[in-house]
Formats: structure tokens, C-alpha cells, sequence
């Protein structure tokens, strides 16, 4: 009764053709935005916006561009990290060395430095599939972070490797408290978000799924194989650059290239299995997940530690914590292994018939 | 040119060391599909408990055997929780599975015996040859020989086990056909707990090894990352692809480090290895001695 498709008859092509054709899921979408973007930046305190919010709205968008190439096109990369890397330090170096550089326009050069790193390390994709490829990108993820420690240019010659984001500055004003670094963070997501959701179910789009699905098959049926790769990887290296670029701007404000490590590509990859592959609202769902886990983690655990008087220690709790994420992990992706954007399916078939389920 | 020699049997011997944790993979790959990320988690878990039990003063042999029952343990429990569950799942799934698995073993080792790093000695001094020095002025530790052995050693017995025995023919059975294994009435499940616990054994070899080069500490976890290029250089299927595989990368990566480091400012082995890979395998998609990939439309 809730969510019920029937009788919403589209009359006009803009009508059938809107990127949320039901109504429900319209009003869902505005309804979201309008809180994320009138109420959040209002009523959150300090540490919400600078541990929760925007390493979560950051972490969404490096999710969502794995997940446009390992969910859509079916390509696995473990090289997210140094994607980010090289969107953070791009971003800076343009912002640095280019006179009047529009911010916005260091986030995309960013981006486009590590859609190019990402062409280069796909190149293998077109001949090899499967844990062989992910192995192979895993070159990518070395690679980069050793360039970027030895080559001094990247981070302006600074003696620790160490770079500090620039003031960020759009027509005037002056990003620097955690509610507008958010809202910015949040603009150029939900901006990315929209525009991969309509990519998706493009020609582009479906060319990706059907590589996913059976590669040889796509070929036959005309899709170029080698463009089409390459593009998921160019699309899905883009978004980790932008992410990266916010990761360093938004987020952590000073970086080395030790915060990019294997550990952060991992970390984006799980967000991508527990969300739900291929699908972009799983992005941020599982981006949610891991973000928010530890800090649930830890909390729970002062909270026995308090409730039962007991001194732990802090090894013991952070290993506790490391099995208990791995335990977890384990545990989503045996009850769960579609990801919690099945579950949210699930929900839907049920809203659907509820409160008279036949 | 003896410094060359040097440099090449040091690369070799190095490479060894990379096949010995390169093997543990290759085991569960090849028998369940299974790519096992949390195969450096449990070298590490065999090297610490194996050094924390000798340091409470256990015998030798007994703390081998203590760890050896925990690394069979280990084994069982991971399929009888984590694979049997997700039996049919994708192979991504069940990877990100086996993450979730090393931070549960990294986290078990360091809660149950602590974080600090641990010396091992296994008697064996990682000093040269007097008699190579004297002769020909080249340099080879004794240990890297020792292990050189010690992974020639385990890959003949290895070999003994899948060519003589029955569980071993059973296990070659799995590896090549699952479903004609089960036709056959060999059990899936028996056999993928063998595997692991197999596994766990290569574990403690390993871990023993590169615990006397480099110390027992959180650093061994990063063994898996060394292995991974010998992996796909060598095939995932193959037990002789991962010790020649090993060779190579070994071999490869410390004449590029010497002769080719100093050109580009150091550091290289983080990478290299796999830049050998990945242009191998642009030329052979499934490594070395993988099993040709044949596509089914």
C-alpha cells in the first residue's frame, strides 16, 4: 500500500524517461536531500561532521566508483586506493602550480589524472579476468604510492611527504568549518551520485553490464570490448580521483601518502560487497556500514568497560575490535551475500503488499 | 661477475621464501576455489604462536606440534564456519570473506600472545658459507640454503602426499572436477578441512622461515602481498608454477634492485615484482602453469 507502482501512468517521454520514475522513491530522494541539506548542518555537532558525515559522504563516492567497475562492469580492482592518491595530490598540485585555479576545477583535474592512471592500469583487463586482474591492479596500488614518495614534485618537495590542503575557496567564500566543508562534500556527491545513477541505465551503462555478465557474448552482440572496459575503468577512476581529492580537501586536511595504503582499498572494496554490488544506493549503505561499524565498536566497548567496572587495555581492545569488523564481515556475508541493497528489495516487494500480504 | 652470481643465488634464494607462502595459496586454490587472502594471516599466527611457546620454555618438538594442532584447527573451523556457509556464493564473495578472516586471525594472535616483535632461532646462523667465500668470494647465507632445503624438502613430501596417498588422489580428484569427486562419494566437506589444515602446516613452515629472517611480528602479515605476484606469475592452479614463480620474481627483483635501484631513487621491491607480473601477463593471460582459460559462450 506504501510503495505501490500501479497506477502511476507516465503521459510524457520526460516522464518515462526521469531518473526516479516512481513517485515514491521521488519523494524518498527529496525528502532525504532536504534533511541532508536544511536540517544536518543545523543540528550536528563538530565531531559529526568531521568523523562521521564527511568521511562518510567521501568514502560513499570512492564506493560508488568501484562499484561502477567491479558491480557494473564486473571488473575487480584492489587499486582504489591509489586512485584516491592520485586525485588528492593532482588536486593539489593544480591548485598549487595553476594561477586562479577555480577549487572545483583542481577536484576535476584530480579526477582526471586518476581517470588516466586508471586507462593505464586497466589495460591489462582486456586480457586478463578474475583474481588475476585484482592481483594485477594490485601493481597499480605499489606503484603509485612509491611514485608519489619518491618523485618530489607530487608533494612539492616537502620533506615528510607530507602536503596540507590549500584554503578552499569558491567565488568568495571560504570553506573552513566542518558544516560548509560538509555541505560542499555533500554537493558534489549527491551532483556525482545523480549523474552515475543516469549513466547507468545508459547505452554506456548497459554495455557495462553486459561485459559484466558474459564479456564474449557482449563482443558478439557489437559491444567494443576494449572501449568499454577501459571507459568503466576511466568513469570508476574519476570518481575514486574526485574522492580522493575530498578525502585530502574535505576530510583530513593535511596528507602523506601513507593514509592511501592497501588498507583504504580494501576497506572501499568491503563497503562495495556489504552495500550490494552494483547498485548505487548499496554504495552508500555499505559505505554507512563500514564507516559507522568501529565507532559503534568502540563505543560498545567503553560502554562495558564502564558498565562492568573493568580496566581493558587498549591492545586488547583494538584487537577485539579488528575481530570483531572481520567476524562481522564474515557474518553479512554469509546471512547477506547480495548486500544490504537486497535487503532494502526485500523491504520493498513487502511494502508493496503490506498490510494485505496474499 | 661474482658479484652478479651473488646477487642472483641471494634473488634466488629470496624467492624461495616467496614459494614457500605462495604454496599455502596454491593448496586451497586449486582444491576448493578459493582465493585465500588470509593465507599471510596464518603464517603469522603459526610463526607467533610457534615463538610465544618456545619462549615459555616448551621443547621444541612439542611446541611444533602444539602449533601444528592449532594451525589444523584453524583450518577446520574456517570451513566448517566460514566455507561451508557460503558454499555456491561468487569467488569475490568468498575473497572478501577470507579478508574478513585475516583481521579475525590477526587479531586473535595479537590478543592471545601480544603485539611485540619476536626473535626465532632455529640453530641455523644467517651467516655466509665460509668454504663459497673462501673459494669464489661469493656470499650465500647458510639459513637461505637451509631453507632452500627445508621448501624442497616440503614440496617432495607434498608431492608424495597428492601422488601416493589416498586422500591425496582424493584431493587431486577435487581439485580437478567437484562434482565428479562427489559422484564418486569422495566428501567435499573432509576434503576441504584436509586442504586447510594442509595449508596451515605450509603456514607454519613459512612462517618459521621468514619469523628467522625478519623477526615474528605484525610484519609477516605482508608475506600474502609478497606471494601474490609469484601467484600470478606462476598460475593459481600450479604447485611448481608457484616455487618457479617464485624463482623468478625472487631472482628478478633483487638484480633489479641492485642494478636498476639506484637509477630510480630505491625502493623498488615494493612494486616490481608485480610489474614482471602484469607484463608476463599480458603475454600469458593464465600465468606460467595455470590452466588454459577457455571461454564458454
Amino acid at each position: 500500500m506504501l510503495y505501490r507502482e500501479a497506477g502511476q501512468f507516465k503521459s510524457t517521454y520526460a516522464e518515462d524517461m526521469q531518473i526516479f520514475p516512481i513517485r515514491q522513491d521521488r519523494i524518498g530522494v527529496i525528502l532525504l536531500l532536504a534533511v541532508a541539506f536544511l536540517v544536518v548542518p543545523f543540528v550536528a555537532t563538530q565531531y559529526w561532521f568531521s568523523a562521521l558525515l564527511i568521511p562518510f559522504l567521501v568514502l560513499s563516492l570512492a564506493t560508488l566508483g568501484l562499484n561502477i567497475l567491479t558491480g557494473y562492469a564486473g571488473q575487480i580492482s584492489l587499486g582504489t586506493a591509489a586512485f584516491m592518491a592520485v586525485g588528492a595530490f593532482m588536486a593539489y598540485n593544480a591548485e598549487l602550480r595553476i594561477p586562479g585555479m577555480p577549487l572545483l576545477g583542481s577536484f576535476i583535474i584530480g579526477g582526471l589524472c586518476a581517470a588516466a592512471v586508471g586507462v593505464v592500469f586497466g589495460l591489462p583487463s582486456l586480457r586478463i579476468k578474475g583474481f588475476y586482474l585484482a592481483v594485477a591492479t594490485l601493481a597499480c596500488q605499489f606503484f603509485v604510492l612509491w611514485a608519489i614518495n619518491r618523485v618530489g614534485w607530487f608533494t612539492n618537495y616537502s620533506s615528510s611527504g607530507v602536503i596540507s590542503a590549500q584554503k578552499m575557496v569558491i567565488l568568495g567564500y571560504t570553506f573552513d568549518t566542518p558544516a560548509s566543508k560538509y555541505v560542499l562534500t555533500l554537493s558534489i556527491v549527491v551532483v556525482l551520485a545523480l549523474l552515475a545513477k543516469n549513466l547507468m541505465r545508459s547505452e554506456t551503462g548497459r554495455a557495462f553490464m553486459a561485459v559484466r555478465d558474459m564479456d564474449v557474448a557482449a563482443e558478439v552482440i557489437g559491444i567494443p570490448m576494449m572501449k568499454t572496459k577501459l571507459l568503466a575503468f576511466a568513469i570508476s577512476s574519476f570518481y575514486c580521483g574526485v574522492a580522493g581529492a575530498l578525502y585530502a580537501y574535505c576530510y583530513l586536511g593535511t596528507v602523506e601518502p601513507e593514509a592511501f595504503v592497501l588498507d583504504l582499498s580494501f576497506r572501499v572494496l568491503f563497503m562495495v560487497i556489504i552495500g550490494g554490488v552494483g547498485s548505487i544506493m548499496g554504495s552508500f549503505v555499505g559505505a554507512a556500514f563500514i564507516t559507522l561499524l568501529p565507532i559503534f565498536l568502540n563505543l560498545a566497548t567503553e560502554v562495558i568497560a564502564n558498565t562492568f567496572d573493568i580496566e581493558i587495555s587498549h591492545a586488547v581492545v583494538s584487537n577485539a575490535e579488528l575481530m570483531i569488523f572481520g567476524g562481522l564481515i564474515i557474518f553479512f556475508l554469509i546471512v547477506e551475500p547480495n548486500g544490504l541493497a537486497r535487503l532494502w528489495q526485500i523491504a520493498k516487494e513487502k511494502l508493496r503488499l503490506w498490510p494485505f500480504p496474499h | 661477475m661474482t658479484f652478479f652470481i651473488e646477487v642472483l643465488a641471494g634473488g634466488l634464494l629470496a624467492g624461495v621464501m616467496y614459494s614457500l607462502v605462495a604454496l599455502g595459496f596454491v593448496l586451497i586454490y586449486k582444491a576448493s576455489g578459493v582465493f585465500n587472502f588470509a593465507q599471510g594471516a596464518m603464517v603469522f599466527l603459526a610463526a607467533l604462536t610457534f615463538v610465544s611457546l618456545l619462549e615459555m620454555g616448551w621443547n621444541f618438538w612439542l611446541a611444533l606440534l602444539v602449533t601444528l594442532v592449532v594451525m589444523v584447527g584453524v583450518g577446520v573451523l574456517t570451513e566448517r564456519i566460514v566455507l561451508r556457509p557460503l558454499v555456491n556464493q561468487p569467488p569475490i564473495t568468498l575473497f572478501m570473506a577470507t579478508i574478513g578472516l585475516t583481521f579475525v586471525l590477526e587479531g586473535l594472535s595479537q590478543m592471545v600472545w601480544g603485539s611485540q616483535p619476536h626473535g626465532l632461532e632455529l640453530g641455523i646462523a644467517d651467516v655466509p658459507m665460509e668454504w663459497l667465500s673462501e673459494k669464489w668470494n661469493i656470499n650465500i647465507s647458510k639459513f637461505d640454503l637451509f631453507a632452500a632445503a627445508v621448501a624442497g624438502v616440503l614440496v617432495a613430501s607434498l608431492a608424495v602426499f597428492f601422488q601416493k596417498t589416498r586422500i591425496g588422489r582424493a584431493l587431486r580428484a577435487v581439485a580437478d572436477d567437484h562434482q565428479a569427486a562427489l559422484a564418486v562419494g569422495i566428501s567435499l566437506q573432509h576434503i576441504w578441512a584436509i586442504v586447510w589444515a594442509v595449508a596451515g602446516f605450509v603456514a607454519l613452515v613459512a612462517g618459521m622461515m621468514w619469523g628467522v629472517r625478519n623477526g615474528v611480528q605484525y610484519a609477516l602479515t605482508f608475506t600474502a602481498l609478497k606471494a601474490l605476484p609469484v601467484l600470478i606469475l606462476g598460475g593459481f592452479e600450479s604447485v611448481p608454477g608457484a616455487i618457479i614463480g617464485g624463482l623468478i620474481i625472487g631472482a628478478s627483483e633483487k638484480v633489479a634492485e641492485v642494478y636498476l635501484g639506484p637509477y630510480v631513487g630505491g625502493g623498488i621491491e615494493s612494486w616490481f615484482a608485480y610489474v614482471i607480473a602484469l607484463v608476463f601477463l599480458l603475454v600469458r593471460p593464465q600465468g606460467l602453469f595455470g590452466e588454459k582459460i577457455i571461454d564458454r559462450v
